[in-house]
């Protein structure tokens, strides 16, 4: 994974709550085999019309939205499925951050592992960027903070060890792959435990 | 400060590896990988990628069940795949578990079916695991005191190379369900009824445990479908204490220890739940005697109620949007709803028990015109069981379709799907939006109710039926 530490986009919001994974993507379109070429399905239902046209009330598909890196989606983003076709659809889409009052655990612990910043905020900050569409955030791994044109910062914390894979793209299996001693210790001492 | 720990922290610290610290998590040891062909061929592709092995392929169980088509293969020995994506993603299992030596249950083996299903039916599912699966509905497995999980499939690739996962220690949340649930409401109006009480999210970060006399009332399949719906209030985890129900019901079963490995086992298991005095970070009381017939009405499972409430009213566009979608209407009660399709099947409710109830209350009866009903076992075993009790006769003879196991409806990736604006009466565990087909309206509830709903064609209270039977 390549090093992430800041990411500079004007925001884009879907301020519907309880989004959940099959929204973000459709569970037909999970019998692919690859992770790759995802985006295009990000959304689909909502984002497309029967015809396969623009859906035009499908907030993203509004000109604004257009080329906004950084997501502002209602509470419980994420929630359902616990498929990692959802991360792996939105960074295909062209997203890298979502921020969010509340993220459900599965899909912010798979988004965190692909690189894309699932970041919470308090639900103050978090109803003031549902309502500021389209403002240029800066949001710095690193200092744990979202720079806002006035240059007001909203603090933010990941969880250490997320945040540090980000900052040094460290490549959590290999992180695993070094403890192999370890974890044979603990085979061996576990014998038939179960 | 106390000793007590809660079933949770006994069965997490039996699996640390090595323990977290402020910069960085557990590694916590995994001894059953249950695995599908949805969530795991990016992670056999990562793994050849980087030229890894599988570290304990013994610890795999693995099967197909999202996008198997559930109508038998033709005169050819063709199955009915919705497509060819379908076909070459079980292709791709099948041709992965050879390349890297993992025993498929695949589609000659008499063990065949949804993973949450077979994994307790073979006992690879006991008291004090860890288990998980790239699948969320992994929490089934926490009925037999089992910490059980869903994870992505980068994670697959972790567990499958390492056997471990990365892991913070999540919270507790303990449910206390007092009183007994009344005559003709079962374990899924009351997973319904607590969802609906604390809410979608209201478990996110927490591992919830079940407690109380109306959980200890209920058998190892009900208590599956408690513990199958925790991820539906966002919990990481359900966890049900295991006792004399939880070793009756595993006893004899093909992987569980025997003789006296099987007597040392159960003096293990008996050590498992809390201890008197443990603390949990959050506490939740419910009474079981407060539960009805319930029913979702909006398009996520915490919006549910009794189906003779009224519908509440939309407090935001969200929810206005869900009532929008649902056709459902505030001030008036689910009950009484035009159904057009059934659906008894999932992870959820497609056991033998949950068969047997749907069949009571259909037994001698026809389903109402226009109403399509599928009824798909979760297992070839069950699908055995069921056919030898003739059930499967009592369902084709109500008018209802008679599959082959699988996920089916639920996920509605195999073909089995609803029409645009059809209302369905599921017993599964998700109403998201497009959830069982395009534009399809879910409301989920338990197999007596689908089943009444089915003979009613609209959505109706099993105890009318149940009533009569008993007269």
């Amino acid at each position: 994974m390549q090093p992430i530490t800041r990411i500079h986009s004007r925001t884009a919001v879907l301020a519907d709550e309880n989004i959940d994974t099959d929204r973000i993507i459709p569970a037909r379109f999970l019998t692919t085999t690859t992770r790759e070429g995802l985006g295009r399905l990000c959304f689909h239902d909502w984002r497309y019309q029967a015809d396969g046209s623009d859906n035009p009330a499908f907030p993203l598909n509004q000109p604004q939205a257009s080329g906004c890196a950084i997501l502002v989606a209602g509470r419980n983003f994420g929630c359902g499925s616990s498929r990692e076709h959802a991360p792996w659809a939105l960074l295909d889409f062209g997203l890298r951050a979502v921020l969010c009052s509340e993220i459900a655990d599965i899909f912010r612990n798979n988004a965190l592992k692909n690189g894309l910043l699932a970041i919470m905020v308090s639900e103050t900050e978090h109803r003031w960027l549902l309502e500021h569409p389209g403002i240029e955030l800066s949001i710095d791994v690193r200092g744990e903070f979202i720079e806002l044109p006035d240059g007001g910062r909203i603090a933010f914390q990941l969880e250490p060890f997320a945040r540090h894979c980000l900052l040094n793209g460290v490549d959590q299996l290999g992180y695993l792959l070094q403890h192999s001693e370890a974890i044979g210790a603990f085979e061996a001492r576990m014998g038939e435990a179960a | 400060m106390s000793n007590a720990r809660t079933l949770f922290e006994k069965i997490w610290d039996a699996h640390v590896v090595v323990a977290e610290s402020a910069d960085t998590p557990a590694i916590l040891y995994v001894d059953l990988h249950l695995v599908h062909e949805v969530t795991s061929p990016q992670a056999f592709s990562e793994l050849r990628e980087r030229g890894l092995q599988l570290r304990r392929r013994e610890r795999m169980l693995a099967t197909l069940d999202h996008s198997t088509p559930t109508l038998p293969a033709g005169s050819d020995g063709e199955r009915p795949y919705a497509n060819d994506e379908a076909r070459a993603q079980v292709a791709k299992l099948e041709a992965n578990c050879r390349e890297f030596g993992v025993a498929l249950h695949g589609w000659d083996s008499a063990d065949r079916g949804i993973v949450h299903v077979i994994g307790p039916e073979l006992g690879a599912t006991r008291p004090g695991m860890t288990i998980v699966c790239g699948d969320s509905h992994t929490s089934t497995h926490g009925a037999f005191g089992a910490l059980a999980f869903g994870i992505g499939t980068t994670e697959v690739g972790h567990v499958m190379a390492t056997q471990c996962l990365l892991q913070r220690k999540p919270k507790t949340l303990a449910i206390h369900v007092d009183g007994q649930l009344p005559k003709g409401v079962g374990a899924k109006d009351l997973i319904l009824h607590i969802i609906g009480q604390i809410g979608v999210d209201g478990g996110t970060g927490h591992v919830i445990e079940y407690r109380g006399p109306a959980i200890a009332a209920l058998s190892m399949e009900e208590r599956m479908t408690v513990c199958n719906m925790s991820i539906e209030a966002g919990a990481r985890a359900g966890l049900i204490a295991p006792d004399e129900t939880t070793f009756a019901w595993l006893k004899g079963r093909p992987q569980a220890p025997q003789g006296a490995a099987w007597d040392a086992a159960v003096a293990r298991w008996r050590q498992l739940p809390s201890d008197a005095g443990a603390q949990y970070d959050r506490e939740v009381r419910i009474d079981a005697g407060k539960v009805k017939p319930t029913v979702t009405y909006g398009t996520h499972p915490g919006m549910a109620i009794a189906m003779d409430a009224p519908v509440p009213a939309a407090r935001n566009a969200q929810e206005r949007r869900a009532l929008d979608y649902m056709q459902s209407e505030a001030g008036k009660p689910m009950q009484g709803t035009p159904v057009d399709v059934v659906f008894v099947g999932s992870c959820t409710n497609s056991r033998l028990s949950d068969l047997r109830e749907a069949a009571g209350v259909l037994r001698g009866r026809r389903i109402a015109d226009g109403v399509r009903m599928l009824v798909v076992p979760g297992s070839e075993a069950v699908r055995r069981d069921a056919e030898r009790e003739g059930l499967h006769e009592v369902f084709t003879a109500a008018g209802a379709e008679w599959r082959v196991p699988g996920c089916s409806m639920c996920i509605a990736m195999n073909g089995d799907l609803a029409q645009p604006g059809q209302l369905v009466v599921s017993t599964s565990n998700r109403n998201f939006e497009g959830r069982q087909g395009k534009g399809a309206r879910t409301v989920l509830a338990s197999p007596a109710t689908a089943a009444a709903s089915a003979l009613a064609g609209r959505i109706a209270d099993p105890r009318e039926y149940l009533v009569e039977v008993a007269a």
